[in-house]
């Protein structure tokens, strides 16, 4: 019977992790913060990354965007290319060695940072270090806003109905899912409606879109066609790679239904000017 | 009904693509997917009302597990000492090959002619019904579902209800053509024809073969959960029984059972507890007046090992099959059980199967997924799913030459072209000054994209960059640019 396990390591069982206790928010709002604005924020929606720093701006915080900056490593990562994830997530460490916040226009980049670095690097110490450090104080933009600048913001836009999609990182890796509805009911003009299976995957899953194009695809009609029959007006995500599912689906579909980004959202109807 | 002229299963696609969209065209299949989860989903949810109560149950269910994982060997000998002491003949197997040979030495020396089955997964992935029936030794299933199932010759789609892709009306139209009946939806109606026919078969059986929810190494017990009370009738009523389990379903004691029972049953069907908790300790003793005067344990390793072997991928081992992770699964509740065309569905098929069969003959399982999370949240023994789709997506595209030999059938995805391509990305997300001029071009050149740009487009218009980048925008509007290379 012993041969059943010749190659076993008697002692290398895993218990799985202590749960996260809730997350703990400093007191007063940083001098500086950094952006990290995502690849798919970068070249596909570059004005939610500018409308992120004018709302960090507009809260008094100086924003730093190192522009040496690329991709957080998440496509290679989530396809089991993992040595060149890290190394790519190696170039970004670099550029964010400064010790202020880190915030994120994106659950899933920032998911990236917080949950999947510590993995990446478990086998280099003193980089795990950085990584941890990096981790603690890396932030998704609504959150940051919420929980940490305390903002109040004043709706100053006409009536309208909005379909909210949060992306599955920001709901089970970040945990910051209820952290947007809250920010939006500060709008007083905005409605926020439910949709059918609100918390179901948008079908995106970045590679797994093109890998499995029929079951992501049938995702995303799903999803969409929640969104159109939930009587929004639009749909805020503070998800680009959803957004960009989302939105090309819809496109592809000739449905006059849009998402936009939640940094935009919140910019433009709170009287930000771009 | 009869099995004993083996009729093969309905011809089914080859590559687990083509199955998913055949099944993604199908609306009945889809819609009976749909509502059956969206009430499992619900009544889960009903059965955990207090989050933080559900949360330190889960951490006891992963740690119960773990604990037994982490001295599996040992009491895997326990176990054995303990059930041999009441009685019990254990037998062990490596491969299925192994394991049927186990049964067919008992079938033949009882000259056994009828089996009656009750629900096990290891008894499909020893594929007994048809091993056996090709040996003129009818294996009749006794749960209502897989009665169902057998009957048209289909294999379970579901671990926990192995009919769920029928609706009422499809199992009232097998049960009018296959046993002659009237034609109804009427649920409780079709319950009652099987439970007719099966009830006859109970007293008629040679030999009753059952599953293990869990082992008791402590007390030599068999612990076997189930609400239709087939189980019961077969562990109990034919004069032999024959349990067939995965070496992983050790636990160390009986109080370890109880936290996992009540994580099983509220994490499958949403009950507080199953109609009938069996928990048999051997057989017949003298003077007692029923029970089985043989009972037998089978113990199959068929490639958990493998995972056992592997600190991270162990953690597959710490499954209690309850099926919550594919009631929660945007991929499962889409394309069904059958699509995956293996034994075990869902995402936990998804980690296991590849120890079973080799990751070379399922090579698309692990890519099958968003990774969205929804399994690893549910799941009542905390086995980090989508981690561990991850480091199968790792192995999968390996170099064949790789010194790690993590797993049979690893590297079967390996693509130099693919390889190349990443190395690329890699370089240039890693190299600003690349990424600068890459951004530039991606952004002047946006009205060059083509209309169709592969897989993408099948669902999406075309991705069109913006005209500008958020570097350059951000470079323009702070002024001063920071940490600029």
């Amino acid at each position: 019977m012993s041969d059943l396990f010749y190659n076993a390591v008697p002692n290398a069982t895993r218990v799985a992790p202590p749960r996260h206790a809730p997350r703990q928010y400093p007191d007063s709002k940083p001098q500086r913060v950094y952006l990290f604005g995502t690849c798919v924020v970068d070249l596909f929606y570059p004005e939610a990354g500018m409308d992120a720093i004018h709302l960090l701006q507009r809260e008094g915080i100086a924003v730093e965007y190192p522009q040496g900056q690329s991709c957080c490593g998440q496509p290679a990562y989530t396809s089991g290319y993992t040595e060149q994830a890290r190394e790519v997530a190696r170039a970004q460490l670099a550029l964010f060695a400064g010790d202020y916040p880190v915030v994120v226009p994106s659950g899933s980049c920032a998911g990236m940072f917080r949950e999947h670095y510590p993995d990446l690097f478990k086998d280099e110490p003193e980089t795990l270090k950085q990584v941890q450090a990096l981790a603690a104080r890396t932030y998704e933009l609504v959150e940051f806003l919420l929980k940490v600048c305390k903002v109040q913001l004043n709706d100053l836009g006409q009536p309208t109905k909005i379909a909210l999609h949060t992306s599955c990182s920001a709901r089970r890796e970040m945990n910051t899912h209820l952290h947007a509805r809250e920010l939006l009911a500060q709008l007083s003009n905005v409605e926020r409606v439910d949709h059918d299976h609100e918390s179901e995957c948008c079908g995106f899953g970045g590679t797994f879109s093109v890998r499995m194009p029929d079951i992501s695809g049938a995702m995303v009609l799903d999803k969409t066609r929640a969104l159109k029959e939930s009587g929004a007006h639009q749909v805020v995500t503070a998800d680009c790679g959803c957004l960009m599912n989302i939105n090309g689906s819809l496109e592809k579909q000739h449905a006059a239904l849009r998402g936009q980004h939640v940094a935009s959202f919140l910019w433009q109807r709170s009287g930000g000017q771009r | 009904m009869n099995t004993q002229t083996r009729i093969p299963a309905l011809e089914i696609e080859e590559d687990f693509r083509a199955r998913a969209h055949e099944a993604l065209g199908d609306p009945q299949l889809r819609g009976n997917f749909r509502r059956a989860m969206d009430s499992l989903m619900t009544k889960r949810a009903a059965a955990f009302s207090d989050p933080e109560e559900r949360e330190d149950l889960r951490s006891l269910g992963n740690a119960i597990r773990a604990r037994a994982l982490s001295k599996l060997p040992e009491l895997l000998e326990q176990l054995d000492r303990n059930l041999t002491r009441n009685g019990v003949q254990v037998h062990w197997a490596e491969t299925i090959e192994e394991a049927n040979a186990i049964v067919l030495g008992i079938v033949n020396a009882h000259s056994a002619r009828q089996v009656i089955k009750g629900k096990s997964m290891v008894s499909e992935e020893m594929e007994m019904n048809d091993f056996l029936g090709e040996r003129g030794v009818e294996c009749l299933e006794a749960d209502m579902g897989e009665y169902i199932v057998q009957m048209d010759h289909e294999k379970p789609s579901h671990i926990i209800m192995p009919a769920i892709h029928k609706n009422a009306g499809q199992v009232g139209k097998l049960f009018h053509e296959k046993l002659g009946v009237d034609y109804t939806t009427d649920v409780d109606q079709l319950i009652q024809i099987g439970r007719r026919v099966l009830r006859q078969k109970f007293f008629e059986a040679d030999i009753g073969v059952s599953g293990v929810n869990f082992a008791v190494a402590e007390t030599g017990t068999l612990l076997l959960v189930e609400n239709e009370g087939n189980g019961r009738m077969v562990t109990g009523v034919p004069p032999v029984h024959i349990a067939v389990t995965g070496i992983e379903k050790v636990v160390e004691n009986l109080r370890d059972t109880v936290p996992l029972l009540s994580l099983l049953t509220r994490s499958a069907l949403g009950i507080p507890i199953t109609t009938y908790v069996n928990m048999i300790s051997g057989p017949r003793q003298p003077g007692e007046l029923d029970g089985p005067q043989e009972v037998h344990l089978v113990l199959l390793d068929n490639g958990r090992s493998q995972a056992f072997a592997d600190s991270e991928l162990r953690q597959t081992l710490n499954c209690i099959r309850c099926g919550a992770c594919m009631n929660h699964c945007p991929v499962y509740t889409r394309i069904g059980g059958h699509a995956y065309g293996e034994v075990y569905p869902g995402p936990i098929g998804k980690i296991i199967t590849p120890h079973l069969v080799g990751l070379a003959k399922v090579p698309d399982h692990p890519s099958a997924s968003s990774l969205c999370g929804a399994c690893g949240e549910v799941c009542p023994v905390k086995i980090p799913i989508p981690a561990l789709l991850r480091r199968l997506r790792e192995e999968n595209v390996k170099a064949p030459d790789s010194p790690h030999q993590a797993m049979r059938g690893q590297g079967s995805k390996y693509s130099r072209k693919e390889r190349f391509i990443w190395n690329a990305w890699a370089r240039l997300n890693r190299s600003p000054a690349l990424y600068r001029v890459f951004g530039f071009l991606a952004t002047r050149l946006r009205n060059l994209v083509p209309n169709s740009v592969g897989p993408w487009t099948q669902n999406h218009s075309a991705p069109k960059p913006a005209p500008r980048s958020l570097h350059e925008m951000a470079r323009e509007h702070l002024h001063k640019p920071s940490g600029d290379l």
